[in-house]
C-alpha cells in the first residue's frame, strides 16, 4: 500500500516536471511529431546505434559496415561516414522504396539494388553480441559455482538459486513432458534457446544503451532461432517420424500415385518454423510498438496544447508502466512458449512405435 | 514491408552468435548445471528414503521397547506374586515349626515337672515314713510301758503270726 502511495505521488508530480521540461522546447518551433517514424526508427534495424540526443547533438555509436558488392568487392567502413557525406564509394542509405533504411548502390541501369552480401554489424547484431556475451557469462558463471561443489553440498542461494529454479522449471515442466523419453539430449539446446530469448526480451525492455534494441522483435532473429529448432527437429528425427511424413499410415490412394498426404505433411514440417518465428517476432514487435506509442502520447499532445499534454503525461506514464510490466510478463511467456513449442516439435519428431496404428 | 522481410546479414550473424553461444554453453554451461541438479535431486531422494526407513525402524524399535517394558512389568508382577506366596509359605512353615518346637518344649517341661513332682512325693513319703516310724516307735514305747500290756501285745502278735502261718499251711 505504501509503495502504491509513492507511485501515485510520483504520477501527480509528473505533469509539473513534464510541463517544465516541455515548455522551452516547444516554445521555439511548433513541430509536429511523426510517431510512425519514431516507432519505425526504433523497431527497425539500423547501421548505427542512436543512444540519445542532448540538445541538438546526437550521441550515436558508429558501427562497422561490411559489404560485398559485385562492383567494388569487399568493403569495410564505419557508418559515421554517412554523417559527413550522403554517398560513400557509391553506397548510400536508401530513403524510400522497398530498400528503405538499407544500404544500396546503383546498378548499371541506375536502379537501386542491394549489395550481394551485407553482413554489417548493425545495431541488432551488436545487441546480439552483447546479449550472447552476457548469456555466456551468466550461464558459465553459474556452472562454475556447481563445478566447485559436490552434489551433497547445500543448494545454491541468490542468483545461482534463481538460475537453478528457472532451469528446473524449464526442464521439468516444459522439456521433459513434451519431448519424451529422449529429452536429456535436447536439454542444452532448449535451455540455450530459452535463456537467449528471455535475456534478449528483457534487454529489449531496458530503455538505455546496452538494451533497448528490438532484437527478438526482428523477423530475422526470430527466424534464425526457429531455423535452429527446425534443424534440430529434422536432423534428430527418427525413422518413424520420416515414415509418417513420406509414407503415412493412410489409405494407399492418398499417397500414391499422387502423394497427397506426404505433401500435406511436408507443408506441416515447413510451416512449424514459421509458426515459431511469427509468434515470437510479432509479440515482441507489438510490445515495443505499444510502449513507444504510449510514450509518444506525451509529445503528440504536448505539441497540441501544453495543458492537455501535462494531463496526458499522467495517463501516458501510467500506461507505459503498465505496458512495461506486461512486457516483462510477455518476455518470459514468449521465451517459455518458444521453448515449449520447440519441445513439442522435437517430441513429435521422436514418435514411439504406435501400438495399434493411428 | 521491410519489417516482414528477413535480412540475410542479420540472419547470418544471429545464426553464428547462437551457434557460438550454444557450443560454449553445451561445453561449459548447461550439462554441468543439469547433471549437478540431477545428482543433488538423487541425493535428496536417497536421503529422504533413508530418513523414512530410519523413522520406520525407530517406530519399530519403540514398539519393541514398549513390548519389552510390558513384558518386564508382567514378569515383575509375577515375581512379586511368587515372592509373596513364597514368603507366606515360609512364614507358615516357620510358624508350624515354631509351634511344634514349642509343644515339644512344653511336653518336655511337663514331663520334667511330673518327674520332679513324683520325686518330691517320694521324698515326702520317705520323710513321712520316717516320721511315722519314729512316731510309731514313740507310741509303741508309751504303749508298752507296762508289762501287762507288753504281754498282751506279744500274745496278739503271736496270734497274728499263727493266723498267718495257719492260713499259709491251709493253703
Amino acid at each position: 500500500m505504501r509503495f502504491l502511495r509513492y507511485i501515485m505521488l510520483l504520477l501527480l508530480l509528473l505533469p509539473c516536471s513534464g510541463a517544465a521540461f516541455a515548455s522551452p522546447r516547444n516554445a521555439g518551433e511548433a513541430q509536429t511529431v511523426d510517431v510512425k517514424k519514431i516507432i519505425f526508427d526504433h523497431v527497425k534495424d539500423s547501421y548505427e546505434w542512436h543512444i540519445t540526443t542532448v540538445g541538438n547533438k546526437h550521441i550515436t555509436l558508429p558501427l562497422p559496415i561490411i559489404l560485398y558488392s559485385s562492383r567494388t568487392g569487399w568493403e569495410l567502413f564505419s557508418s559515421s561516414v554517412f554523417h559527413e557525406t550522403d554517398v560513400y564509394n557509391g553506397f548510400y542509405i536508401s530513403q524510400g522504396g522497398s530498400y528503405e533504411g538499407k544500404i544500396v548502390e546503383l546498378d548499371s541501369e541506375g536502379n537501386e539494388q542491394r549489395p550481394v552480401l551485407d553482413i554489417s554489424l548493425t545495431k541488432t547484431v551488436i545487441s546480439i553480441f552483447i546479449i550472447s556475451f552476457v548469456l555466456i557469462l551468466v550461464v558459465v558463471g553459474t556452472a562454475r559455482w556447481y563445478k566447485k561443489r559436490k552434489p551433497t553440498d547445500e543448494a545454491p542461494r541468490g542468483f545461482v538459486g534463481i538460475m537453478e529454479m528457472v532451469i528446473i522449471m524449464v526442464v521439468e515442466s516444459v522439456i521433459k513432458p513434451n519431448v519424451g523419453s529422449t529429452y536429456k539430449r535436447y536439454v542444452p539446446f532448449l535451455l540455450t534457446v530459452f535463456f537467449m530469448i528471455l535475456l534478449t526480451n528483457l534487454m529489449g525492455l531496458l530503455p538505455i544503451f546496452p538494451g533497448g534494441a528490438n532484437v527478438t522483435g526482428n523477423i530475422s532473429v526470430a527466424l534464425a532461432l526457429a531455423l535452429c529448432t527446425f534443424l534440430t527437429v529434422n536432423i534428430f528425427g527418427n525413422k518413424e517420424y520420416y515414415k509418417e511424413i513420406f509414407w503415412p499410415n493412410v489409405p494407399t490412394w492418398l499417397k500414391a500415385p499422387l502423394p497427397l498426404m506426404p505433401i500435406i505433411e511436408l507443408v506441416g514440417v515447413l510451416v512449424k518454423p514459421f509458426a515459431l518465428t511469427i509468434r515470437l517476432f510479432a509479440n515482441i514487435l507489438a510490445g515495443h510498438t505499444a510502449l513507444l506509442a504510449f510514450v509518444s502520447i506525451i509529445f503528440v499532445t504536448m505539441a497540441v496544447n501544453r495543458y492537455i499534454g501535462s494531463a496526458m503525461t499522467v495517463v501516458s506514464v501510467f500506461f507505459t508502466i503498465f505496458m512495461n510490466v506486461l512486457e516483462l510478463l510477455v518476455a518470459f511467456i514468449q521465451a517459455f512458449v518458444f521453448t515449449m513449442l520447440s519441445s513439442v516439435f522435437i517430441g513429435l519428431s521422436q514418435p514411439e512405435h504406435h501400438k495399434n496404428g493411428h | 514491408m521491410s519489417l516482414l522481410l528477413p535480412d540475410a546479414g542479420l540472419l547470418f550473424w544471429m545464426l553464428l552468435a547462437f551457434g557460438v553461444v550454444f557450443v560454449v554453453l553445451y561445453k561449459y554451461g548447461f550439462p554441468i548445471i543439469t547433471s549437478m541438479i540431477d545428482a543433488r535431486k538423487q541425493y535428496i531422494d536417497e536421503a529422504l528414503q533413508g530418513a523414512k526407513e530410519a523413522n520406520a525402524k525407530l517406530a519399530h524399535i519403540e514398539e519393541e521397547c514398549n513390548a519389552l517394558i510390558d513384558d518386564a512389568r508382567k514378569k515383575q508382577m509375577e515375581i512379586l506374586r511368587e515372592a509373596t506366596v513364597a514368603r507366606e509359605q515360609m512364614m507358615k512353615e516357620a510358624r508350624e515349626k515354631a509351634d511344634a518346637e514349642t509343644e515339644k518344649i512344653i511336653a518336655a517341661a511337663k514331663k520334667e515337672i511330673e518327674q520332679q513332682r513324683i520325686d518330691a512325693l517320694n521324698a515326702v513319703r520317705e520323710e513321712a515314713a520316717k516320721v511315722a516310724v519314729a512316731v510309731a516307735g514313740k507310741i509303741l514305747r508309751s504303749e508298752l510301758s507296762s508289762s501287762q500290756k507288753q504281754k498282751e501285745y506279744i500274745e496278739r502278735l503271736v496270734d497274728e503270726v499263727n493266723d498267718e502261718l495257719g492260713t499259709t499251711d491251709n493253703k
